[in-house]
């Protein structure tokens, strides 16, 4: 390859700064590339200036903690070309494209690392579009960057361990309406629960901990069943589910933060060359890499956007990467470094997996959606035309040509929030696995001409 | 041992092609079988602009073209449905004297098959189109043309020949093909047996192989444009643009979203498979459109894409009986003009097919034009990327 | 002009803050916390982000962390913003729609 290696990783979440830790203290200066203004990721998104104020509310005892790896982060961030707000929008031939303060930029690269997280997987209900409706990693964005709740009698719905931790944000802030619905009956969660403990006992105990504090709080938790609808005259008024035992039920509420788990984001890992795999339990395209995370010649992915694992298996996993990386320029590692890394990955994941038994995917459900139901927000598809466009005569099988055919996935987002749902009709329609939409740039919407004053300050 | 299915007519390939070859083959009351690889309609008839362009064209095909507007104009009577067809009208324009002189000439050429194509320049121009940025010399509008979503244009043809009684198989590759005393025996990839006296070749970029297993070979290569669609926005933009300087072509559709396609084209991967769309053509792209047309500066872009379309060094689609082959008919290698002509190019096919006259000359369009001195578009050095 | 929702979406977690900054979106006056997001400014004031192109309802914001696209919006000179992802600055003129709306 000749010449100095040029090092580039995208995302400055926990796999992205792990990665960085390790580059920067084996003398490397990598360039790291954040979309947003602050590093940190989303799970562990840094609070705002505007939130800072509830830093000891929400963390408590480890607020002090979380401010000191804060500065340590920024530490080793100031030993890089670190590059906040700027967005990589494409991958072609061993060069990043950039658009940042400077506008549209080229970055070639000789090594990447892409640790560019996850967004919450979404099952669509009907009213899932209402205003008041928010994706649960939202909800507590809501309280980290905007320093608002979201509503003031909100639901955590859905099927994710995060609906207890933003449950139990929102109680830590002084919040006092909140209910909790998790779609896997409580049996499932204890089946699962033996696994969980074994292979990450501290998380499991913390999860435990977690309902604690919500149930001494007073939160209403509610498992099993199926979210019917969100209803309300033009914004979210009232959540309709049924029981496990078919008794329809109705929650007020005036906001709704749901979530079925996370869905990686393989955009860019996809433009750089990555292939991908189906993986069963969690019912989503992962990246093929190997132990490491290497997934090409100069290619290494890490966290969440590889394989769903939470913040520490991301911080595992971007250690490793960059292990594998400063391997590939000749530098040794000590093999009892990397058995530690991948152990503690290994049990993470493990984790995880034993944890999609316990917040399941409701697969399912998409064939109980009525026809009117908005499947893409962005076009206002309906799972009724998405249905009509399979059902006919020389329909569409493939779910790329079944999102050209229908425009489901076609729009702003790119089929970020609409393509899990998606993939579950056209599977079931052709009783197959779910298929992968295609990546194509811009990995987010880009202007015609990069407008170089600031005005969109990314926040 | 698989059973082995009949018909007058096997068809090789469903895009646009086949499947309006099919489709009047049927009407005509003909047994058809159309054997597609992947799914119907999905490569270069879906991926392309979605033009239904009528002036601009080589001097050889307008008769084709003509013909072929005729038959888009009916497409809802032809297969009682619709795919966004929209008279919006085409407006070439120029801002160099070079570009000033190749519209004059397009003009006067389309008028010699007396199609309209209107001169415009200075304030009649800029009154009636006045997104256009200033410095346009001269620009030639053809009030019938149109544009059709080329995602949607295919699948209500292939259902139009169900209809009249023609068999429609997805997902199923064509292997090999002989030619006996009795017509033709097909196998595909996955095993399957075809039988029929005659054969059409219309598998697009992948014709090629078919037309060298009847010993023709054809000098076609894979490529495609690189296109962008940006977020939607209000319905300003009509009718559709093309600068014939080459790098800008646009419209925008009722919902919204401006498409962007341009040059040069990009060479397929060898496997023939995929075409990328290099950032910096986007790039490129992006500049040139907000340069065209101003308004769309702010303009942002969500989704690229190309196409795995056929192209012969002359830019022009082989058509018409095989030269070795009794029974074997081509059509494919639209390059990057194959959109338009399809409905007509499916009627005149149809019609040989059938041993009768084509009711268009395809005089010009067939296999064995490709000899030593076979003509080389100028097209092939403006609208491709140059050997390094 | 929007109609103003006297329960608005977006509550702030310390309802007695401050709000120092002036901007306008659509038309509507709207003030904010220093700091805040346009997003979080205009849900706390009960008003939408905007409408669907496609079906007409109102739009508030869904991801609210840059991915959606859903809080789309444009600045006076034309510029789109995503509104949970952009802090407001005082003065700012803000639409929901790309362009002024005459045709």
């Amino acid at each position: 390859m000749g010449g100095e290696p040029i090092v580039a990783i995208v995302g400055a979440g926990p796999a992205g700064l792990a990665a960085t830790r390790v580059l920067v203290q084996a003398g490397l200066r990598p360039i790291v590339l954040e979309e947003a203004t602050l590093p940190g990721g989303q799970g562990t998104r840094r609070l705002s200036p505007l939130s800072e104020p509830y830093r000891a509310a929400l963390y408590g005892q480890g607020a002090d903690a979380m401010a000191r790896r804060e500065d340590t982060e920024n530490a080793i961030l100031a030993k890089c070309d670190y590059r906040p707000g700027t967005l990589v929008w494409a991958c072609h031939d061993n060069q990043l494209e950039l658009l940042g303060p400077d506008g549209f930029v080229g970055q070639p690269y000789t090594h990447l690392v892409i640790a560019v997280g996850a967004t919450d997987r979404i099952m669509p209900v009907p009213g899932w579009t209402l205003p008041g409706v928010f994706t649960l990693g939202g909800s507590q964005v809501a309280v980290k960057r905007h320093a608002s709740f979201i509503g003031r009698k909100v639901v955590f719905a859905g099927s994710s361990p995060l609906l207890y931790l933003a449950a139990a944000q929102y109680l830590r802030l002084g919040h006092r309406d909140l209910t909790v619905l998790d779609t896997t009956p409580m049996a499932a969660k204890l089946r699962a629960f033996p696994a969980m403990l074994r292979h990450a006992p501290r998380t499991a105990m913390e999860g435990l901990a977690l309902m604690a504090e919500l149930r001494r709080g007073g939160v209403a938790m509610l498992s099993g069943g199926t979210i019917r609808a969100i209803e309300g005259d033009g914004r979210v008024e009232r959540l309709r589910y049924v029981t496990r035992k078919g008794r329809e039920t109705v929650v007020a509420a005036d906001a709704v933060a749901m979530g079925h788990g996370l869905r990686a984001e393989t955009q860019l890992a996809e433009l750089a060359g990555a292939e991908f795999r189906f993986d069963p339990d969690f019912r989503q395209w992962f990246a093929r890499t190997d132990a490491m995370g290497r997934a090409g010649e100069t290619l290494w992915l890490a966290g969440d956007s590889a394989r769903i694992g939470g913040a520490q298996a991301a911080d595992a996993a971007g250690s490793l990467a960059a292990q594998s990386l400063l391997a590939s320029l000749g530098r040794q590692i000590p093999a009892r470094l990397l058995r530690r890394g991948r152990r503690r990955l290994k049990a993470q994941l493990d984790f995880q997996r034993a944890m999609t038994g316990a917040f399941r995917w409701p697969a399912e459900t998409v064939a109980e959606l009525p026809d009117a139901t908005p499947i893409c927000r962005c076009e206002r598809v309906t799972a009724g035309e998405i249905r009509a466009t399979l059902a006919a005569p020389v329909g569409p099988v493939e779910i790329n040509r079944v999102k050209s055919i229908t425009r489901c996935g076609m729009g702003r987002c790119q089929g970020r929030f609409c393509g899990p749902a998606l993939a579950e009709i056209v599977a079931s329609a052709a009783g197959e696995t779910p298929g992968r939409l295609r990546a194509q740039a811009p990995v987010r919407p880009i202007p015609l001409v990069a407008d170089t004053e600031g005005a969109e300050q990314r926040a | 041992m698989s059973e082995t299915t009949t018909s007058d007519v096997i068809v090789i390939g469903g895009g646009l092609f086949g499947a309006f070859t099919g489709l009047f083959l049927a009407r005509a009351g003909l047994k058809v079988t159309l054997l597609e690889r992947g799914q119907v309609g999905a490569q270069a008839s879906a991926t392309n602009f979605g033009n239904l362009r009528l002036h601009g064209r080589s001097a050889r095909q307008y008769p084709l073209s003509i013909r072929a507007q005729e038959l888009w104009e009916s497409y809802v009577r032809l297969t009682g449905e619709t795919c966004d067809i929209d008279r919006t009208g085409h407006l070439y324009f120029a801002r160099t004297d070079r570009g000033e002189a190749q519209l004059r000439k397009e003009v006067e050429t389309a008028g010699r098959f007396g199609i309209d194509s209107q001169l415009m320049e200075g304030a009649r121009l800029y009154d009636r189109f006045p997104f256009l940025a200033p410095g346009i010399r001269l620009a030639a509008f053809s009030p019938r043309s149109a544009v059709a979503n080329p995602r949607l244009s295919t699948p209500p043809v292939a259902r139009a020949l169900l209809r009249y009684g023609g068999t429609v198989v997805e997902g199923c590759e064509v292997a090999r093909f002989e030619h006996g005393s009795r017509g033709f025996a097909v196998t595909t990839a996955d095993g399957r047996h075809f039988a029929a006296a005659k054969l059409v070749n219309a598998a697009g970029a992948w014709a090629g192989a078919l037309a060298a297993q009847a010993g023709e070979t054809v000098p076609m290569f894979s490529a495609g444009p690189p296109q962008f669609v940006t977020e939607p926005l209000p319905y300003r933009l009509h009718p559709s643009l093309h600068m014939v300087e080459g790098d800008v072509i646009v419209r925008q559709i009722p919902r919204g979203n401006v498409i962007f396609s341009g040059y040069p084209r990009t060479r397929s991967l060898v496997s023939g498979e995929f075409t990328y769309v290099p950032p910096e053509k986007t790039l490129r792209g992006m500049r040139a459109l907000a340069e065209s047309v101003p308004m769309l500066t702010r303009a942002e872009i969500i989704r690229v894409w190309s196409g795995v379309e056929g192209y012969l060094p002359d830019m022009l689609p082989v058509i018409g009986p095989s030269a070795t082959l009794p029974g074997l008919f081509h059509a494919f290698g639209g390059s990057g003009g194959g959109f338009q002509i399809a409905p007509a190019l499916g009627e005149s096919l149809a019609a040989l097919v059938r041993g009768e006259a084509s009711p268009v000359d395809l005089k010009g369009y067939g296999i064995d034009r490709f000899g030593k001195s076979a003509e080389v578009s100028d097209k092939i050095r403006m609208e491709f990327d140059q050997p390094a | 002009m929007p109609k103003i929702d006297p329960t608005p979406l977006f509550h702030p977690i310390s309802p007695g803050t401050p709000r120092p900054v002036r901007f306008a979106f659509d038309g509507v006056g709207v003030s904010a916390r220093t700091g805040d997001t346009i997003l979080a400014a205009i849900l706390a004031a009960g008003l939408p982000c905007g409408t669907s192109e496609f079906d007409g309802a109102a739009r508030a914001g869904f991801c609210l962390m840059g991915s959606c696209q859903d809080c789309t919006m444009w600045d006076e000179r034309g510029r789109r913003l995503r509104g949970c992802m952009t802090e407001v600055t005082d003065g700012q003129r803000l639409r929901s729609r790309p362009y002024d709306d005459e045709t």
